[in-house]
This record gives C-alpha cells, sequence and structure tokens, in this order.
C-alpha cells in the first residue's frame, strides 16, 4: 500500500499512516510519500511511539511495517 | 476582555504568560530601576563631562554588580544590545581571536539558532564546523564532543548550558575539561541558566540575557575570561576589551543588573516551587493526554520549563487554541517557525515535531494557574484531533 502524501504538511502524512496502518495485516507493510520537511523525524517519531517498524527512509519514501 | 466558547478556560479574560523562556515579565526591581535609571542615565559614558561623568559610575556599578552575581571579574564582563549579539560576539570574536589556532567550530546540535547562524557565516567565511549530537533525552554525546575537540583544528567549542527547548541541563563540566585538554576554549551560551540554575565553571566565554530572568529586553551578556584571546569581529572597535559597538542602554544595563541580584536571592526558593509545577506538568500531561511524548531529561533539567509533543495536532492550531483559552505558550513545531522547518532541537532528539508545546514558568505563575492550564490542555487537543479526523 503506498500513501501519496507529497504537498502535505505534517502531521498530515502521520495522520494518513495512522489510519491506514490498521487496515494491512500485522508484517505487511505500508510506503508514505511525503515532502514535508518534519515527515522524515515525525514518521520515525510515530513509529517509535507506536511500536511499529520504519523500514527504509528515503528522502521523501517511507516505509513501514505493521508489528502489532 | 472575556473569552467564549466551551474551552475558554480563562476567567474573567484572565491570561496566564506561560513563555518565560522567551521573555520573563519584567521583575519589579528591573521596573523601579529602569525608571531611575531613566532620569540618571542617558548620558554617553565615554564623554568626560560630569554628566557622562554620572552615566560611567552608573555603568560601572551596574558591571561590578552584575561581574559579582556571576562570579566574574569586572573587566571580564561586556553588556551588548541583546542576547543574541551577545551570542554572535562570543562566537565570531571567540573564533577571530583564535584564527591561527585553528578555523573548526565544534557546537552541538541543540544549540540556539544564534550559535548556528554564527557557524554558517563561519563556513560562508571559509571556516568550517562540526555538529556534536545529543542522545533521545536532548543531552550531549560526550563521546563524539571528545573526538570534535581533539581532532584538530578546533578554534572554538560551543555548548549550550542547558537546552533552551526542553530543558534538558547539558554536562558543560565534562564538556569543559575535554576541551580544556585539548586546549580549545569553550563558550557556553547560559541565557536559560542565568538566575535560574548554576553554570559549572571550566567555560572561557559565556553569555546571558537579561530578558530572560525578568530583566529588560535588549541587554545581552558577555565574559570573556582573563586571558582568553578573543577578536572584534566589528568593524571600527579599536578597544582591548570586548565591548559593543555604540553607546549601552544604560537605564536597561543598570535594571538588568539590579534585577539580576534580586532573581538570585530568590533562584534557590523559585527553582524548587517551578520544578515541583514542571514535574506536576510532565505527569499530568503524560497521565490526561493520550500519544503524547514529553521531551527531556526528566531529572537533570531546567526548574522552569517543559515541552510535550502531541501527536496528530498541528502546533500552531494547538498554539491558537490555547491562546484563545488565554495562555501564551510557544512551540518548536514546524509551522510555528518562520522557515517552516521543525525545530532542530527535537529532530536532533528524534522527538516528536508536531503537536509542539513548551511551557516555561516564572516568578509570577502560581500553582492555580499550572492548573488551569492542566485542565484545558487535554480537551483542546481532543478537539483538534477529532477536527484533523483522529
Amino acid at each position: 500500500m503506498t500513501l501519496d502524501c507529497l504537498g502535505q504538511r505534517c502531521p498530515l502524512p502521520v495522520i494518513a499512516l495512522a489510519r491506514h496502518i490498521g487496515r494491512i495485516p500485522v508484517g505487511a507493510t505500508v510506503t508514505v510519500l511525503a515532502d514535508d520537511p518534519a515527515a522524515a523525524n515525525d514518521i520515525a517519531a510515530w513509529c517509535r511511539m507506536k511500536g511499529h517498524r520504519l523500514v527504509t527512509s528515503d528522502a521523501t519514501a517511507f516505509t513501514v511495517e505493521r508489528l502489532s | 476582555m472575556k473569552y467564549t466558547g466551551v474551552h475558554a478556560g480563562a476567567p474573567d479574560g484572565a491570561r496566564s504568560y506561560l513563555d518565560a523562556a522567551t521573555a520573563a515579565p519584567l521583575h519589579p526591581v528591573a521596573r523601579e530601576a529602569l525608571l531611575a535609571a531613566l532620569d540618571d542615565g542617558w548620558a554617553d559614558p565615554d564623554r568626560l563631562y560630569a554628566d557622562g561623568r554620572r552615566a560611567r559610575r552608573l555603568l560601572e556599578a551596574a558591571q561590578a554588580a552584575t561581574a559579582e552575581c556571576l562570579g566574574v571579574r569586572p573587566d571580564e564582563l561586556s553588556f551588548w544590545p541583546s542576547g543574541t549579539a551577545a551570542v554572535h560576539a562570543a562566537v565570531l570574536g571567540g573564533l577571530a581571536g583564535r584564527e591561527r589556532a585553528g578555523g573548526t567550530l565544534v557546537h552541538s546540535a541543540i544549540e540556539h539558532s544564534a550559535v548556528l547562524h554564527c557557524a554558517a557565516a563561519h563556513r560562508a567565511a571559509g571556516g568550517d564546523s562540526t555538529e556534536v549530537g545529543v542522545d533521545r533525552l536532548g543531552r550531549l554525546d560526550l563521546d563524539g564532543w571528545r573526538a570534535a575537540v581533539a581532532a584538530g583544528g578546533a578554534g572554538l567549542a560551543a555548548l549550550i548550558s542547558a537546552s533552551h527547548e526542553v530543558g534538558t541541563v547539558q554536562p558543560v563540566a565534562a564538556a569543559a575539561e575535554a576541551a580544556g585538554a585539548a586546549g580549545v576554549p569553550l563558550y557556553v551560551d547560559a541565557a536559560q541558566s542565568v538566575g535560574r540554575a548554576p553554570v559549572p565553571p571550566g567555560w572561557s566565554l559565556l553569555s546571558a540575557s537579561a530578558h530572560k530572568w525578568g530583566g529588560p529586553p535588549g541587554v545581552g551578556l558577555l565574559v570573556v575570561g582573563k586571558g582568553v584571546r578573543w577578536r572584534s569581529p566589528y568593524p571600527g572597535d579599536d578597544r582591548h576589551r570586548p565591548h559593543s559597538p555604540g553607546a549601552p542602554d544604560l537605564p536597561a544595563v543598570v535594571a538588568a543588573a539590579a534585577s539580576l541580584r534580586a532573581v538570585l536571592g530568590e533562584a534557590a526558593a523559585e527553582a524548587l516551587r517551578l520544578s515541583a509545577l514542571t514535574e506536576r506538568i510532565r505527569t499530568r500531561v503524560a497521565g490526561t493526554v493520550p500519544d503524547v511524548e514529553v521531551a527531556g531529561d526528566p531529572v537533570d533539567r531546567l526548574p522552569h520549563l517543559v515541552t510535550f509533543s502531541c501527536l496528530y495536532v498541528d502546533g500552531e492550531a494547538l498554539l491558537h487554541a490555547l491562546d484563545r483559552a488565554g495562555f501564551a505558550v510557544s512551540s518548536g513545531s514546524s509551522c510555528t517557525a518562520s522557515t517552516l522547518r521543525p525545530s532542530h532541537v527535537l529532530e536532533a532528539m528524534g522527538v516528536l515535531s508536531h503537536g509542539n508545546v513548551r511551557v516555561s514558568l516564572h516568578r509570577g505563575t502560581t500553582a492555580a494557574e499550572v492548573d488551569r492550564f492542566l485542565d484545558v490542555l487535554p480537551g483542546l487537543v481532543t478537539e483538534l484531533r477529532k477536527e484533523a479526523g483522529m
């Protein structure tokens, strides 16, 4: 699953991620496309706070694995 | 003015100013001294006639009193037009004085933006800079720091005494020891500490800002220790000791000196009182606001400052909602910054940057105000999350 949040300001990409993580099975991944300058930091922080895993963090592409 | 609405938590429009880390309300002693000095301190203290000499005596008295408060010699201390101006003078003057020894500025990743802007200017002028990271609590990576100051070519090392954004006290003594062993002078930005908490010795240059402790705005302090090399980075300054170009705002300087002495007399008791209030905020926010991250070291921190970030909340929207409810706070979220970038401090710590609020208390802050803030906050966060569809 890919969520296109390009052009959206934080916290919108993180909100999109939180809304969709429950729709994928545990162990599956979702990729967020986001170019807000806060996205890299805040998606990583969200993963830590909510107990998911940031698999890859590119400039504007962030792949998250649902862990629980 | 009355505030209305569901979350208008301000009885009779009472406002709670909770942004002392930006500017503390004027201390009554500062106000008194300022008014008195307006009459006596208008002349140029560099002139030799009677009015000038009177201004000179006022300046020297303010200098002596402030130096005594800081535990330094009067001739090591100079007054600058703002805390930021003192930071610039410390960093650029400290680097200029060490030009032949080394061109690299070593600094922590959580310095005030004034230091980072100096680093950028230094690089643009052909110099170099090395940034040293912090851990999740915002505490300096001492191993990285030791390596950076010992790497060779370091002209100056800069470390904030305690984070102005999250309150974490920095290991200044250990950082000073490492810098000293490498022969590199240490500059400490003590703007959030002076007047509130002691700063460990070992530094070569130190700066502070009067309006952070309840003095008037527009007074920065710079201390350059005896024997520390410093060269003015400004044109037309032919003095041997650091000195701000132009005439000082003498009434403000006098008020700063008077209030510093008053504030230090209250500091120990205030630190205990405010530390208990910020502890209450840390605990209650974590307990009443879901999905919140309270930032900074829970123990080794400034007494008056606490920062937290709420998931799924726009920092600017929360700041405005709190303002409507009667609370003035600041935020490190990107939407509240002119650059649209998140706070470099929160980023360096890896702490959530959106939905960020910094609350900082002062001598006028009451427990009732803090409780009212804590009563109002959860509802505002819930409302904003609901609006965002969470």
